[in-house]
């Protein structure tokens, strides 16, 4: 995979009605990479988007494509021939599939005869051969958003924009396209910035993650270190590290932690690897990915921790279940369909929950000890 | 009762026998309302298009401004347009009062608030995010205004049938401006008027039917070509 960095953003600020509503110091898009642009409705995801794409012009600060800055209109709306965006909504023209996905084409100009195989070539690779000459009127919502990507993939962009594109979508339809439009990316090593507030989403379509917060990044790094080492309790909550809970280091040695919960945390103890000093507050956070449950403990694990405690909710969540524990403090879990029957995880079961040393994260700050 | 089927029947006479004095009335008003229509479309996408496409101080003035003149009356639009006109009014060195190209400014007038106000409302009506879309997709600005009207052609049409419909059918500017001159400036609104005070109910009945039979042709060849689009 090419580094080389095809977009470059330099303390990029919007302004909207006299408020800061973006501020983003510094940001680069690699060739080849997708970049997920997580936080929550209103953190400056869209605003960023459309900022990077050309779309919105900044009020302040620089984009660079390519090493050539993006100053005038004119480069902004040469830039816009060469990247393309899909949004929510999936905004078709009001004509046929194919008349929709040729769009693009046809404002560059490309004869028909061309425009028609290319047509015909990502309408197949989107699975809308059969619907070709469907109005577009009369599409479900999967195959709106389908006809949309086609009619972006069709121009060979060398960077794509998707602002939130399965949101609309019901689950069943979410799926299918998650996975078709994470094939398509990696085959064609399109570049991509996706914004999305769904951390399984981020997870399973990019390679780099950046969180944001009321117009900031508030950290950005690679998938795995922005999901397994969050810096804040902000990007912890966000990517989905549902256990977070404050203690207090008490012994340190060799690089194995032991940490006091605090009282209100039921007070246990929990073993971690870091370095860190004794006496020092942290917040200790552990994925739900990585607590196991068993019905007896194991005295063969490897898991340094293991809890005796009772299951207090079971939610599905789409190809798993999240089951939350009480265990003197909180814990929630992942468990697939077949562990939950096996298990007979129901609220009120009592349930030994373990994770290994490795698996727990601390965050260490300045100010843990003043906050709640 | 007599006085109607009779007035009926000289219709049917008059109107099938093609009168020749029926017909050219019925060609000028076609043609004053026609091309009326026509230059009222061209100015109302030109004031519709900028208003709904930027932000700008004011706009909700504009539209208000514009809301209201699409309601208004024919007689006040003839008194201003007659007074504008008239020999010594600022447009007087034209000399067109009392002509064919009177009665088209006048009903122009009429018909421009009338197309702006609905195609600005249809062109506002459209996805908010559509210009972006399209401007993502490549799209120069005069592209992207071309496909945004392309995508609210349907109101477009009801703009045009409401402008020609407002009109064709308006007496008051037409006898102010054009002066009902036979072979002139006689058109079908102008004539009924005229022939309802003269007593001869027949003619008057003739050219009420070709008024409505034409506004009911007009109306359905664009509400044909309006639900044809709908269906494919």
């Amino acid at each position: 995979m090419s580094r080389e960095t095809l977009l470059q953003a330099r303390n990029l600020q919007v302004h909207r009605g006299g408020a800061q509503v973006l501020d983003v110091p510094a940001l680069d898009l690699r060739a080849g990479e997708v970049l997920a642009l997580m936080g929550p409705n209103g953190a400056g995801k869209s605003t960023l988007m459309l900022a990077l794409a050309g779309l919105l012009p900044p009020s302040k600060g620089e984009l660079r494509f390519r090493d050539a800055e993006l100053r005038t209109r004119g480069d902004r709306e040469a830039f816009r021939r060469r990247m393309t965006m899909v949004f929510q909504d999936p905004l078709l023209f009001d004509a046929t599939v194919a008349q929709n996905i040729a769009s693009g084409l046809k404002l560059r100009g490309v004869p028909a005869a061309e425009r028609n195989a290319q047509v015909e070539d990502w309408a197949r690779r989107l699975g809308l051969g059969d619907l070709l000459d469907r109005s577009a009127r009369h599409l479900s919502g999967g195959e709106a958003q389908r006809t949309a990507l086609a009619r972006a993939f069709v121009l060979r962009p060398e960077i794509l924009f998707l602002d939130e594109p399965f949101s609309a979508l019901d689950a069943q339809a979410r799926e299918g396209l998650i996975d078709d439009l994470g094939h398509i990316l990696a085959g064609t090593g399109t570049t991509a910035v996706i914004s999305t507030h769904d951390q399984a989403e981020a997870a399973r379509l990019s390679h780099r993650l950046a969180v944001m917060q009321e117009g900031r990044i508030v950290q950005m790094g690679g998938l795995r270190e922005v999901m397994n080492h969050p810096e804040d309790p902000f990007v912890a909550a966000f990517v989905g590290m549902e256990t977070l809970l404050k203690g207090q280091v008490v012994a340190c040695q060799e690089g194995l932690l032991s940490l006091r919960l605090r009282k209100d945390s039921g007070g246990r103890e929990v073993v971690a690897m870091g370095e860190a000093q004794p006496g020092q507050t942290v917040l200790v956070g552990v994925r739900p990915e990585h607590v196991a449950l068993s019905l007896q403990t194991d005295k063969t694990s490897s898991a340094r921790n293991a809890f005796p405690g009772a299951v207090t909710k079971v939610i599905p969540r789409g190809p798993f279940f999240k089951v939350e524990l009480d265990c003197g403090f909180f814990l929630a879990a992942y468990v697939t369909a077949q562990s939950l029957a096996e298990l007979g995880l129901q609220p009120g079961r009592p349930v030994i929950a373990s994770f290994k040393a490795t698996a727990v994260h601390l965050i260490r700050r300045e100010g843990l000890d003043s906050e709640v | 009762m007599d006085l109607i089927w009779e007035g009926l029947r000289k219709a049917l006479e008059l109107l099938l026998t093609l009168d020749p004095e029926v017909l050219r009335i019925t060609l000028l008003s076609l043609k004053v309302s026609g091309l009326a229509t026509l230059i009222s479309l061209a100015i109302g996408l030109g004031v519709a298009v900028p208003v709904a496409l930027n932000e700008f101080p004011g706009k909700r003035l504009v539209i208000a401004l514009l809301n209201t003149g699409m309601g208004l009356p024919p007689v006040v639009v003839g008194l201003f347009v007659t007074v504008l006109l008239w020999r010594n009014g600022p447009l007087g060195f034209l000399e067109i009062l009392y002509t064919p190209t009177a009665m088209i400014l006048a009903q122009a007038v009429i018909a421009s608030p009338i197309i702006a106000g609905i195609s600005l409302a249809a062109l506002q009506h459209l996805p908010p995010g559509l210009q972006l879309q399209i401007l993502a997709l490549g799209a120069s600005r005069p592209q992207m205004v071309w496909l945004l009207l392309k995508e609210a052609r349907l109101p477009l049409l009801a703009a045009v049938m409401a402008g020609f419909g407002g009109v064709i059918s308006e007496v008051g500017a037409s006898i102010m401006v054009g002066g009902n001159i036979k072979g002139h400036t006689r058109v079908l609104t102008t004539a009924t008027v005229m022939e309802t005070g003269k007593g001869n109910f027949d003619v008057a009945f003739a050219l009420s039917l070709i008024l409505l039979v034409m506004a009911f042709s007009v109306n359905a060849l664009l509400t044909n070509l309006q639900q044809r689009s709908r269906r494919r």
